[in-house]
């Protein structure tokens, strides 16, 4: 089971290495990649030498491409495959159609895996991805419950990648729009959920109200830490009751489960979180590395160490985690 | 700008097709019974049929679809089977993979997993396709694409640019009139808010029969919450860009089921179609529907849930 971490800069990617990623994913400047933050991802400079840390160590280095681009934008994302090319990373990261076919087309030796943000929650659309593209690897939503994720491994024609730990997706993603709807843009457009511009913080006599495109995402009291106002993890009004209608501020935990999803022949475990600081991707990736090598060696008794557990809590979202769609009663 | 594109004639000379999209909603047989009945006598030229939300909903099995099918056909009605959307269990994938492998003239596809199975043979592409440029647009024309329905994030931009480079034979459909589908979970929201387990859910959605009203702390309407799928609380209205709709060469314009004042929705885009109303009329005719106002800003580039005309 490959360990996938992620790394929004030269040093997070370095950290990741030396934690004992067995490969880091990563992105360029701008909004090609679905985590376009200001500040954060790679100049074509940091990512050679990125690569040539990683290959230095036998590790390798994946970049993801994973958004969608339309008309206006279309020559940045074929640049950006033929940068990737160039550089000899050792997968791209792909979700669009029509950049499959272009880097299928134009770098037939590329190395293509099929982004999340692909949205493939069955064996048939991953198949698509197979016939018309050569995907080797699919990432898939997290959506699928554990008894879901074993039949797309057992149907799929590639193996498959899942989310370990991080920000969790409630949504089938690919197919969320709730971002653009308040702000207009969306991960499939912009390359980000929620952005920060549109976000504003706002002191009332009461406490803080977070937006987000104008639309109020929640209210906290003076004594409640307020979160950042992602859409779906706010607090709204239905049928009468205050709540979080969609879901509570929390972050997918899969170690819990580790023993399961090695059984059930997941290929990688990806680490969410290329927009988190160096430190968060050192303390996650030193987490599952010690954790898949533990599960491994002794799958029957593997247990969550506590250190392990608090480690994670500490970076999670609302310092709470869940199984999320893995574990069907939270569906 | 769009506007110089729009002004050159590029269009058709005939008024687009009007198709009713496939309900979204848990619908009781009696109401769907209905709903299809009037279908059958009104002015639609093209109905979508199936469930595409949640398959455990189960007021039509096989035989009632067939049935409205050949009924809507027999009034002269296209009829396109939709398939689901977020396919997720093998048991869902094998309903599809029927209808995929069946003799239905045209399916429309909402999941690339659908997409496989009917590759090769004559699909509609739903509104949850992701096609965003030209090269995906291609790819589709030469698997079996006839017909895409603009992604609904997706402005007049972009489907100008889209519109320029559209391969021969395939047409173009765009939702100018209801709800728009934002977002698509495992997770029942709808069971959710009533504290129910999804495997328990009691089919509590039979009840919304336009989706549960989810409303921001300061009471704007804001989604609307139907089993897995998450919708605008406001309609889409496009019908005041009607003439930028014809002149980028739209051939099928969508309106979306819902519950209460369909006729009146159908009327003033017949109306549109007619030339018996302007389109800034009608499209101020359906605002006064619209309880909650509507909205137009994906259109235009912005926010969807922005009202930017009239």
């Amino acid at each position: 089971m490959e360990l996938v971490c992620p790394a929004g800069s030269l040093v997070a990617l370095k950290k990741a290495l030396a934690a004992g990623a067995d490969a880091v994913y990563v992105g360029f400047r701008d909004d090609t990649n679905a985590r376009h933050f200001a500040g954060l991802n790679f100049t074509e400079e940091a990512i050679a030498e990125g690569i040539e840390l990683a290959h230095g160590m036998g590790r390798r280095v994946y970049l993801a491409i994973n958004t969608y681009p339309r008309p206006q934008g279309w020559q940045r994302w074929t640049a950006a495959v033929d940068r990737a090319a160039d550089l000899g990373v050792d997968a791209l990261i792909l979700a669009d159609i029509g950049v499959f076919d272009y880097a299928r087309n134009r770098h037939p030796e590329l190395r293509l895996h099929l982004s999340v943000q692909g949205s493939a929650t069955n064996p048939e659309a991953i198949r698509f991805y197979h016939e018309e593209f050569g995907i080797r690897r699919a990432v898939v939503p997290r959506v699928l419950s554990l008894a879901q994720v074993r039949a797309v491994i057992a149907a799929s024609p590639v193996p498959i990648e899942v989310f370990g730990f991080g920000s969790l997706c409630v949504m089938a993603e690919g197919r969320c729009i709730l971002s653009s709807y308040a702000t207009g843009c969306s991960p499939n457009t912009y390359g980000a959920c929620s952005p920060g511009h549109a976000v504003e913080w706002r002191e009332t006599g009461i406490g803080v109200e977070t937006r987000l495109g104008g639309v109020l995402i929640d209210r906290f009291g003076s004594d409640e830490p307020a979160g950042y106002p992602t859409l779906c993890k706010g607090r709204f009004q239905v049928a009468g009751e205050t709540f979080y209608a969609l879901e509570e501020p929390t972050s997918l935990n899969t170690l819990p489960i580790l023993p399961d999803l090695m059984a059930a022949g997941v290929a990688a475990i990806k680490i969410e979180g290329r927009q988190r600081s160096p430190a968060y991707v050192e303390r996650v990736t030193r987490v599952w590395r010690q954790a898949i090598d533990a599960c491994r060696a002794d799958p029957e008794h593997f247990r969550p160490r506590t250190d392990w557990v608090e480690a994670l809590q500490r970076v999670s979202e609302g310092t709470q985690t869940t199984l999320g769609a893995l574990d069907r009663p939270w569906q | 700008m769009a506007m110089n594109r729009l002004s050159r004639p590029a269009g058709h000379t005939t008024p687009p097709r009007v198709a009713l999209g496939p309900v979204p909603y848990h619908w009781s047989r009696e109401r769907l019974d209905a709903f299809y009945d009037w279908a059958v006598a009104s002015s639609v030229d093209i109905v979508y049929l199936g469930e595409t939300v949640c398959p455990k909903r189960r007021s039509y099995r096989g035989a009632d679809w067939a049935r409205v099918a050949a009924a809507l056909r027999q009034a002269g009605k296209e009829v396109v089977r939709s398939t689901l959307t977020l396919i997720e269990a093998a048991s869902e994938l094998g309903a599809v993979q029927r209808l995929c492998a069946s003799d239905e003239p045209l399916v429309e596809v909402n999941d690339i997993g659908a997409l496989q199975l009917r590759k090769g043979r004559p699909f509609v592409t739903g509104p949850a396709i992701n096609i965003y440029n030209a090269a995906t647009l291609n790819r589709l024309a030469g698997l079996g694409l006839r017909r895409w329905v603009l992604p609904l994030e997706l402005s007049r931009d972009t489907l100008a640019a889209l519109q320029a480079e559209r391969p021969a034979g395939v047409e173009t459909e765009v939702l100018v009139h209801g709800r728009m589908a934002l977002a698509w979970s495992a997770r029942c929201f709808t069971a959710r808010a009533h504290h129910l387990a999804k495997d328990e859910c009691g089919f509590c959605c039979l009840d919304y029969p336009d989706g549960m009203p989810l409303a921001t702390r300061e009471d704007e309407a804001f989604l609307q919450v139907n089993g897995v799928q998450l919708q605008s609380a406001r309609p889409v209205n496009l019908i005041g860009a009607w003439d930028e709709l014809l002149a980028l060469g739209v051939d099928v314009v969508r309106v979306m089921p819902q519950a209460e004042g369909m006729d009146r929705v159908l009327a003033q885009v017949e109306a549109c179609r007619q030339g018996a109303r302007s389109p800034a009329e009608a499209a101020r005719a359906l605002d006064a529907l619209a309880e909650d106002g509507t909205c137009d800003g994906y259109w235009y580039g912005e926010a969807g849930l922005h009202r930017h005309a009239g």
